[in-house]
């Protein structure tokens, strides 16, 4: 945090000064351990069982906040007895098929539920990430459940938690993760110490962590630890996702996504999603409690913001017009269709996959097998100038005289030559005026797609084909400004704030929506956010005149409530926890919730409020359920439904890993997304031999100075003066094992490519003793390129294409390689090292990336 | 120059019988500092704005002056970041003024080995002609049971994440109505 997110870690500092103890796990020693109470180096890609093993230790301890649990998570809820635990599958949950590599999810119901998997098959849900849509609400499943609140039951989730658990003892986190035992109960001890009635811990995560094979999992195991103890929707507590990149946040709300829709509404597939009522019906399960249950009204008023006038209760509000999913469409699958030919055009707004991106190599020839290419940047980027200075233009595979791709580059306009918000990390909208006109022929997107917008419709105009009325039907008047034919982002703001039809009036917020057509809203979750017809995102009261929530800076969705699910930091009663910890609390005499944030909860549902059995929609919820939007009002420790993976987080290795799972028969996530194709690979893993072809684990991550691909850093002279070389961190022992120097050089080999890069020899990287072998790990950093003030080989060219199954994410931030003195080789004979390495680890046509562990085959592991 | 001045223009004198006793401020600023005025105060304009880099969402001032930014500084009426800025973050004014900013349109036939130069206005309607012809050679009315599917796989963009909220929801809001499914954003990477 203090080198990716470096203001933000004041308040972690803040908190330090008060008496805060900081814990910081990481590979490597960063400025964050530095300034730590207590650091633990970790095995990439082990978190799983670290975290695990904190479960363990407050179920077995009874460390739990038991009042905050009883009432506020579905601890006490009974599943079904058809379901079978990893714990006793060795690794795998049941309803698993190795066919499809997916689960059926039916026994993973509440008892009594089983008619009722809220699922659809998972084969599609991983293939459409649909593990996204949970970012607002959580899973369909019917409001009334089965409950023992002595947490006796067998298969009460208290206990079926205990048992899945009981084996991730402090021995097992050594043993898996390489943490010695009085470190990892150093930081079992003071997180549950700090937590309670008087106290809060707060988790905080970066983008890292989503890089994994089971990325969703390891957030989820943050989440029962926190669930646990109480530390959710209360002040001090939470779990705090730092997200990498300005608007990354609001990038997933309002989505650039293929899945998605704004406020995480799915796009439609094909076959369950073939009329509006299917698709409506598909997103709230009848008889769901909740806010989520309104969904109807967010779909059809998202629907009349797209086509305005055309859109109609009678005709479905142009359902019809709506593409449909089949399957995969996302980022990975079309860079191998654009390999396979089949992608025409591609657009690149502001990103650079060359450099950014798993597989870079992939990334490049894809774009060197297009039509035409549109590159929108401030600076000429590596994936606009793949063709000319590429990797594979020295290694002869992108000869520019045969490469058809049309490029086309049109500068862009920077964070202050356009008007518009970020949604930050906090959920928080952030208005940015314009400082002035942005350079020659620089735009901003707004300009770009608005104009190309009109530009389609105009020469569109007249065509009868039913396909062409999605386009000319289109909503698309937004009053321009300036010489330069600027939209008014305030009135797309507004639009996407929404707005009642008749009247023009701005909402308030989504409770309003309507779904008879007499709204529109372009993102519900961000309703609100024009309220009044006022630009809530651009307030800036200063902080010395409000109090610390600071409520009145900017906006946060959902209607401006600066902490989630923050009826919990009341007890179920309605009275604060404790002095020390008040945040909102139900105020008697008033009749309604107070406090210091906007009260996630209806302001005047009473805590002693009990709906009539069977009631759904926002009544279903009781007084004393805070979390809203969960369809039965309660935190989840169990998840029968929403995540395809498994409903509890479980220990498998990185998908490549030179490590035997110590837990279970089981290597790698089973369910992970694969992808076999002639360009993509996976480096053997135990129990197959040929691991000790890579022998060495790597992982990357980002330096202070630099910024994600680059394209924003290395373009700037003081950034690219601060960290002008690519290089790689390796211990003194790895150093003196392999014959590295300090400032000299080292090339890193993978099944995909093989960089070079400087050595630092440093004891930052800590050689791991785990399962009685020492494992060496190194660091890189990701931002180098071809590109730019200073260059340097791009880390990411060595991973491969595998990807956690919920969201689709890569995992990128563990994989294995060989670490040799010296450079690496140029043009042909580069390719040829690399081919050399895949013949050795046996990588070719005729080897498949296992799905299930064959069993081992007698060869020892351990070398 | 008087002997007065003369002694009142020692530093350790102003340190000793001025408001500044650590020597930290007005007592230690030379003739020419005091003469000096910062870029913002002389600036035409100022807009509030935030950082483009990563995702705390620290406060910046941006100041103009000629049509060009002198200065960006923290906010220091910012909850979030109490007028601090990181290095990127204070880098914002090179990232924006950089020499290696790219101004015009550039174009690489199929085949080229070099960049051209191109017109604005003949790249968005050549951009609009390439959507189009994509769009009719790829697009798919119905799968092979007669359901709906509206779309061409034909078409992928990826997006960055300085992209603002509006640009997302238009561009969203275009691609499908194009019938464009496979868009995606950095926030899948
Ligand atoms: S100044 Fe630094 S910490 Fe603040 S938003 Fe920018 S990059 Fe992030």
């Amino acid at each position: 945090m203090a080198e990716a997110h470096p203001v933000g870690f004041q308040w972690v500092m803040e908190a330090k000064l008060r008496g805060t103890k900081v814990f910081h796990v990481d590979p490597r020693f960063t400025r964050t351990s530095a300034l730590a109470d207590t650091y633990l180096p970790i095995r990439a890609g082990t978190d799983i069982a670290l975290l695990g093993g904190v479960v363990r230790y407050i179920l077995e301890n009874e460390l739990d906040f038991r009042e905050y649990v009883l009432a506020y998570t579905n601890a006490a809820t009974i599943v079904s007895e058809e379901f079978v635990d990893a714990e006793d599958g060795d690794g795998i949950f049941s309803g698993f098929d190795p066919e499809t590599g997916a689960y059926d999810q039916t026994s993973w119901q509440y008892a009594g539920q089983e008619g009722h998997s809220g699922s659809m098959d998972t084969t599609s849900e991983r293939d459409t990430a649909a593990g996204l849509r949970h970012e607002s609400h959580g899973a369909p499943i019917p409001g009334q459940v089965l409950r023992d609140a002595s947490l006796q039951h067998p298969r009460c989730v208290y206990q079926i938690l205990k048992r899945h658990y009981a084996r991730y003892t402090p021995e097992m986190v050594e043993r898996v993760c390489g943490i010695p035992q009085e470190k990892f109960l150093e930081l079992a001890r003071a997180w549950t110490e700090n937590s309670g009635r008087e106290r809060t811990g707060a988790l905080v995560y970066s983008v890292g962590w989503t890089q994994h094979s089971v990325g969703v999992q390891y957030i989820r195991t943050g989440a029962i630890i926190q669930t646990l103890l109480g530390n959710m929707g209360r002040p001090g507590g939470g779990i705090m996702a730092l997200r990498g990149h300005a608007s990354i946040q609001g990038s997933t709300d309002i989505p650039t996504l293929f899945n998605l829709l704004p406020g995480y509404l799915p796009m439609p597939q094909h076959d369950k999603h073939r009329t509006f009522d299917e698709w409506t019906a598909s997103i709230h399960h009848p008889g769901q409690k909740g806010f989520w249950a309104n969904a109807r009204a967010y779909c059809a008023s998202l629907l009349k913001a797209y086509w305005g006038d055309a859109a109609t209760p009678e005709n479905d509000f142009c359902y019809g017009y709506m593409p449909r999913m089949t399957g995969d469409h996302g980022t990975y699958q079309q860079v191998l269709n654009m390999i396979d030919g089949k992608v025409k055009g591609y657009f690149l707004l502001g990103q650079n996959p060359a450099v950014g991106s798993a597989h870079g190599r992939a990334q490049r020839l894809g774009m060197a097998n297009l039509d035409w290419l549109v590159v929108r940047d401030l600076f000429m980027i590596e994936s606009a100038t793949f063709w000319r200075n590429g990797p594979e233009v020295e290694s002869g595979e992108i000869v520019p005289e045969q490469c058809r791709t049309e490029v086309f580059f049109l500068p862009a306009a920077s964070h202050v030559e356009k008007e518009g918000t970020f949604t930050q990390t906090q959920r928080l909208l952030q208005w940015r005026e314009k400082a002035l006109d942005p350079p020659g022929d620089a735009r901003s997107e707004l300009w770009f797609f608005y104009h190309l917008g009109r530009k389609l419709r105009e020469k569109l105009a007249g065509s009868d084909k039913p396909r062409d009325r999605a386009l000319l039907d289109l909503a698309w008047d937004y009053p321009t400004h300036g010489p330069l034919a600027e939209p008014s982002g305030e009135a797309v703001l507004r639009e996407i704030n929404g707005f009642e039809v008749a009247t023009g009036r701005p909402l308030g917020g989504f409770t309003e929506a309507k779904d008879d057509g007499s709204t529109a809203m372009g993102c519900w979750i961000y309703s609100g956010v024009y309220a009044d017809g006022v630009n809530q995102a651009n307030r800036r009261k200063p902080r010395h005149e409000q109090n610390w929530v600071a409520g009145e800076w900017g906006w946060a969705w959902p209607a401006n409530r600066r902490t989630l699910y923050n009826r919990a930091s009341a007890d179920p009663d309605g009275r604060p926890w404790s002095e020390r910890k008040k945040y909102i609390w139900w105020d008697e005499q008033k009749g309604e919730w107070t406090g210091y944030d906007v009260p996630d909860f209806e302001k005047t549902k009473p805590p002693s409020y009990r709906p009539e059995p069977g009631t759904s929609g926002p009544a279903g919820i009781a007084g004393d359920d805070p979390f809203v939007m969960q369809a039965d009002g309660k935190a989840w420790l169990y998840a029968p439904s929403g995540v395809v993976d498994g409903p509890l987080p479980t220990h498998y290795e990185p998908v490549e890993s030179p490590m035997r799972n110590p837990l279970y028969q089981q290597q790698a996530n089973p369910a992970r997304k694969m992808y076999p194709h002639p360009i993509n690979s996976v480096n053997p893993s135990p129990p197959e031999g040929q691991w000790r072809v890579f022998p060495y684990v790597f992982t990357v991550s980002r330096l202070t100075e630099h910024h994600t691909a680059g394209g924003m850093s290395r373009m700037v002279r003081p950034l690219a003066e601060l960290q002008p070389e690519m290089f790689v961190e390796v211990s003194p022992e790895l150093a003196a094992e392999v014959g590295l120097t300090h400032l000299g050089w080292a090339h890193l080999v993978s099944g995909r490519a093989v960089i070079e890069a400087k050595v630092l020899v440093t004891d930052r990287l800590t050689p791991l003793r785990v399962e009685g072998r020492i494992i060496h790990q190194v660091w890189l950093p990701y931002h180098f390129g071809f590109e730019g003030m200073v260059t340097g080989d791009s880390a990411n060219d060595l991973f491969g294409i595998v990807l956690d199954p919920n969201v689709l994410i890569q995992e990128s931030k563990v994989g294995t390689c060989d670490i040799r003195p010296g450079r690496r080789p140029t043009g042909v004979a580069l390719r040829e090292m690399v081919e050399d390495y895949r013949r050795r680890a046996g990588i070719g046509p005729e080897r498949h990336d296992p799905v299930v562990t064959p069993p081992d085959s007698g060869a020892p592991d351990a070398s | 120059m008087g002997i007065r001045t003369f002694i009142e223009g020692w530093p350790v004198y102003r340190q000793l019988t001025g408001t500044d006793p650590l020597g930290r401020g007005a007592a230690a600023q030379s003739a020419r500092s005091a003469e000096l005025t910062a870029r913002t105060e002389t600036a035409d304009s100022m807009a509030r704005s935030v950082c483009p880099y990563c995702a705390v969402g620290c406060g910046q001032r941006v100041y103009v002056k000629d049509g060009q930014v002198t200065q960006i500084e923290g906010d220091w009426d910012s909850p979030i970041s109490r007028g601090r800025l990181c290095p990127k973050g204070a880098a914002s004014k090179s990232l924006v003024n950089s020499p290696l900013r790219q101004t015009k349109v550039r174009y690489r036939r199929p085949y080229a080995t070099e960049w051209e130069d191109l017109d604005l206005d003949v790249a968005l309607d050549m951009i609009a002609d390439r959507v189009l012809a994509a769009r009719d050679e790829t697009w798919e009315d119905v799968d092979a049971e007669g359901r709906p599917l509206n779309r061409t796989l034909g078409i992928s963009s990826l997006g960055g994440a300085t992209l603002d909220n509006e640009e997302n929801y238009l561009i969203k809001k275009l691609f499908t109505a194009m019938g464009a499914l496979q868009i995606e954003n950095q926030a899948r990477i």
